[in-house]
């Protein structure tokens, strides 16, 4: 395998330490917003990571979660709403020494800045997408968000949403994504260890962090974070591991031979062989895919969580530096003055 | 025979059509005349291949090194149903043995390939004029699909005119027999047939156009055999026919130029240029972020062919995000920029405000075309002034540049590239379709004679605070220009972070504190209008009365407006723009001399709400919004008209 684009970020030349991450500004989310533990799990993982804390970026768009760069130690930039990927995108394309992280929420990512997220996933930037999603716009006081639930009632829908929610799992995957997880605000080690594979990746990676919004939406994961409730909720997903889930793991995901699709089982000595084992490293997102689809949107019931597909795909920067060099072995490195020349030309003596 | 250059019509310094004695020339006995200038028209239907022969032909002028002017023009759509008016797709070529302004108000010669084209185009050449059409095409359906009950050719429509009916069609499949081709394939060379006839008529070389082809058709060869054999059989038609009983000479124009190398080029292809040429001079990459529109697509196509200068294209999903990877690219430390039209400039209307909060070098290029919304694709305007100057949310002052003329594109480009690096703002570049798709000759700079625009990046603390430690801060800046300091990641010890909140003066903290604000707001009009740029020169040798006031491409027209009030006695004195945020100093002062001050446009009349509202001066708007150019003859009655009022 080839080493990993991140050889071509500096390394720190000493060891580092999470407060080495933290900014001098004061972090103005609201007291017991899930954000406040994503930015420690992030500024913990940091250190591990060892590179130059000069060479890291994060860009973030408009929302709650996008005022995140301010509080890490590193460049950054608070663009606008919904375009972080792109302006993340110019700058890891013209930038292959940074380790560019983009983030961004629910709203911005999949309602106003849609099409760029698709449009990185599609071309595998190497970018590394933290997407929180807490299923309601915060920032602007608690309006309906894409990934609501049908009927949700906000203060723009008194008698409940209207529209389907996406669901971002799904729709990267569809969009070509090399790389996608999901992770949850409140699980530290589940959190810490997919940044820790996603950091790894070349290319573009999403990872969908459920967070709570403790004041528009307060207890959206509930289901997923209560002990007694999240066993049967919650598919952990690894790699090269049995999909089974539940008190005692008495459940398991096995494919329906008819259609092909995926199915919640019993576990029984019979059924066991035939229990889905986890390969994020498929060839095909198809089986992906039919893992985001087993969790209800409405109760979350069924949701799996961990790295749902990890694949090496050309990486759009790495190719677009590859044509620069090639375009310099096949003409030659650029002369101005043969360029503005021409080939076609006539002098005017005095 | 009439002369085909009016010389009460011309522009031209040296006016008076000069005629040599009848001599034979290429061991022929044709009459060979001597015309200081031409204006030829070739029209055909979009799928004619006129925009192609009008560039070969423009190719041949400019290495015979006549001066030259071009106006393209051409229907939106690829190929608009045949034969129809509004397919109609024209190349016309003014060129002359003298220094020349534009590309001509009326063709002394038409190429008309079909009835379409003779309809669309013939209402523009004067009576006396050549016009030489392709009779295979005017058959009864087609001359009835563009309303023609009976044909142009025998009804005497066009008795006032030199007509010259040509089976091109015919000839060339004649020309073509021994090739092989399928007829369709051989018909296409109908348009290099028209090509060898024009470059006969004119003594135009023909070299350059059969190497062109050879290379065009270099994986073709037969294809490429077949259109110099009809590009040959065109010129031998001319030579034999007695039809065409006269050709013509234009000597090349080396009097009017400074000594020194040139080429043709278009403004897009300057504009390229120019972009390159900063970039260097910079001594940073250059980063384009573009999405395609008409009529810009060009200067993306140009640049992606260039990468061993290292240049970055970046074909995005949108508008927006072509301007959002371009100003990433502005905060890692290249040289940015975004190539659009008016409605991509629209769309990314959030991300300059953005830039010009986050005070980063970026470069918009705007080649206009008509609008509101979709509008015009393929014709010329001006009307994106204001939306450039203020179509933003906030106070968000953008400097604006101009060019001139196609090859002022390249100046124009090196021009906005300096004040981007400088004062670390978004500078507009106000091109047009117009300027984009003409050409004309070009002194081809060296390039030690190009600007220094090496920009130093931050590189350590620029501010002590009270306790003696030393800190960056971001917004701390240059007194002089204002600047802040260019920190790219990747330099030790100056992470910092940056947004579109308004932020506290120096540190560049996020800050809500309304003195700040209005400071912040202040100050960053104050960079603005603080830009260094020169005095406008005004051309007044008669020490007229009146002044004009253009900016951008009609600078062509408008000093051609101007020769022909002067040559008939009338003082008129003439200023044009190039930098339109800030105005020169000195605009207010010479504004304010004259007792009479006309602005034409290609819009209804933005500079002159500009100049109205700054200095107060009763500034007359001239306007024209139909796509095209002004033609110098009517914006010099225009102009006699304010002198007379």
């Amino acid at each position: 395998m080839p080493e990993s684009l991140l050889h071509l970020v500096p390394k720190a030349e000493a060891a580092q330490s999470m407060k080495d991450f933290k900014s001098d500004q004061e972090v103005r989310w609201c007291p017991g917003c899930g954000d406040y533990a994503v930015l420690a799990a992030v500024q913990g993982f940091m250190p591990e990571l060892g590179l130059a804390k000069e060479n890291i970026v994060f860009v973030s768009g408009i929302g709650c979660s996008s005022r995140f760069p301010y509080y890490m130690n590193t460049y950054g930039m608070h663009s606008i709403h919904g375009r972080a990927p792109a302006i993340a995108t110019g700058l890891a394309t013209s930038r292959r020494d940074l380790s560019v992280w983009v983030v961004t929420g629910d709203g911005d990512a999949l309602s106003i800045g849609g099409n760029h997220l698709i449009h990185a996933l599609r071309r595998n930037v190497n970018l590394k997408i933290l997407l929180f999603n807490n299923r309601i716009y915060g920032l602007t006081k608690g309006q309906y968000s894409p990934t609501s639930e049908v009927g949700k009632i906000t203060k723009s829908t008194p008698m409940g949403s209207l529209d389907a929610p996406f669901n971002p799992v799904s729709l990267a995957l569809g969009a070509e994504a090399s790389f996608v997880a999901r992770t949850v605000d409140s699980d530290r080690k589940h959190l810490t260890e997919v940044l820790r594979q996603a950091s790894g990746h070349d290319g573009t990676a999403l990872v969908e962090i459920y967070q709570n919004c403790n004041i528009f939406n307060d207890g959206a994961f509930e289901v997923l974070k209560d002990k007694d409730r999240a066993e049967e909720a919650v598919i952990r997903l690894e790699h090269g591991q049995p999909i089974r889930f539940g008190a005692g793991n008495e459940k398991g995901v096995v494919r329906d031979p008819a259609t092909g699709d995926l199915q919640v089982v019993t576990v029984t000595p019979e059924n066991e062989a035939r229990i889905l084992v986890h390969d994020a490293h498929a060839a095909t997102p198809t089986t992906a895919f039919a893992l985001s689809r087993l969790a209800d949107p409405d109760t979350l019931h069924q949701t799996p969580i961990g790295v749902f597909r990890s694949v090496d795909r050309p990486v759009y920067d790495a190719l677009m530096a590859e044509q620069l060099e090639t375009a310099v072995e096949r003409y030659g490195k650029g002369d101005l003055g043969q360029l503005l020349t021409g080939n076609d030309t006539w002098t005017v003596v005095g | 025979m009439t002369s085909q250059v009016s010389s009460e019509a011309g522009e031209a310094l040296v006016g008076e059509q000069r005629s040599a004695p009848a001599k034979p020339h290429h061991g022929t006995e044709k009459e060979v005349r001597r015309l200081d200038r031409v204006i030829i028209r070739f029209a055909g239907d979009s799928g004619d291949g006129m925009q192609l022969t009008g560039d070969r032909f423009t190719s041949e002028t400019a290495s015979f090194g006549n001066d030259l002017s071009t106006l393209p023009n051409f229907p939106a759509e690829i190929r608009a149903p045949a034969g129809t008016l509004p397919g109609v797709s024209s190349f016309q070529l003014h060129f002359a043995d003298h220094d020349i302004l534009t590309p001509g108000d009326a063709p002394n010669v038409l190429v008309a390939m079909n009835p379409a084209a003779l309809k669309a185009n013939i209402g523009d050449v004067p009576r006396g004029g050549e016009v030489i059409v392709n009779t295979d095409e005017f058959a009864k359906r087609a001359m009835a699909k563009v309303g023609y009950a009976t044909s142009p050719l025998e009804d005497g429509s066009l008795d006032g005119y030199r007509v010259h009916p040509v089976p091109l069609t015919t000839l060339t499949l004649e020309a073509l027999k021994e090739f092989g081709l399928p007829r369709k394939e051989a018909e296409r060379s109908k348009n290099m047939f028209a090509l060898g006839l024009l470059s006969w008529m004119y003594h135009r070389p023909t070299e350059g156009t059969e190497t062109f082809l050879r290379q065009k058709f270099a994986k073709k060869p037969e294809i490429a055999e077949a259109n110099v054999a009809a590009f040959r059989a065109g010129w031998n038609f001319g030579e034999t026919t007695e039809d065409f009983a006269v050709s013509y000479e234009v000597a090349p124009a080396t009097r009017s130029f400074p000594t020194g190398t040139y080429r043709n080029i278009s403004g897009n292809l300057a504009l390229s240029y120019g972009l390159i040429a900063a970039g260097r001079q910079a001594d940073l990459p250059l980063y384009l972020g573009s999405y395609p529109i008409t009529p810009a697509s060009d200067i993306l196509h140009e640049l992606s062919k260039h990468k061993n200068f290292g240049v970055r294209t970046f074909q995005a999903e949108d508008e927006i995000a072509g301007i959002g990877a371009a100003l990433g690219a502005a905060f890692g430390g290249s040289l940015a920029v975004t190539t659009t039209s008016g409605p991509g400039v629209a769309l990314k209307s959030e991300t300059i405000g953005l830039a010009v909060s986050l005070e980063l070098p970026l470069l918009i290029v705007d080649i206009q075309r008509g609008g509101p919304s979709t509008g015009l694709p393929t014709k010329t305007e001006q009307a994106d002034l204001l939306q450039a100057m203020y179509g933003r949310n906030g106070e968000a002052p953008v400097p604006v540049v101009a060019p001139r003329t196609p090859a002022d594109c390249f100046d124009a480009a090196l021009d906005a590239a300096r004040i981007a690096l400088t004062y670390r703002t978004p500078v507009f570049l106000l091109s047009d379709g117009y300027l984009a798709n003409g050409s004309e000759p070009w002194r081809v700079p060296e390039v030690d004679e190009l600007p220094d625009l090496k920009t130093p990046f931050a590189t350590g603390p620029n501010h002590e605070l009270a306790d003696g430690t030393e800190v960056f801060w971001p917004y701390k800046r240059d007194p002089e220009t204002l600047a802040r300091p260019w920190a790219v990641p990747g330099t030790p010890g100056l992470e910092h972070r940056i947004g579109g909140i308004e932020k506290q003066d120096g540190t560049g903290n996020i800050s809500y504190d309304p003195a700040n604000h209005e400071f912040m707001v202040r100050t960053r009009q104050a960079k603005v209008d603080g830009i260094e740029v020169p005095d406008v020169e005004v051309d007044d040798p008669d020490g007229a009365s009146t002044l004009v006031l253009g900016w951008g491409s009609t600078y062509g027209p408008i000093t051609a407006a101007v020769r022909r009030i002067r040559r008939e006695g009338g003082p008129i004195a003439q200023a044009h723009l190039r930098h339109l945020n800030p105005f020169p100093k000195n605009l207010g002062e010479v504004l304010k001399r004259y007792e009479k001050v006309v602005v034409p446009e290609m819009n209804l009349g933005q500079l002159a709400t500009l100049v109205r509202a700054k200095y107060l001066v009763d500034a007359r708007s001239h306007t024209q919004v139909n796509g095209m150019p002004f033609k110098a003859e009517q914006l010099a009655a225009a102009l006699k008209e304010v002198i007379d009022a």
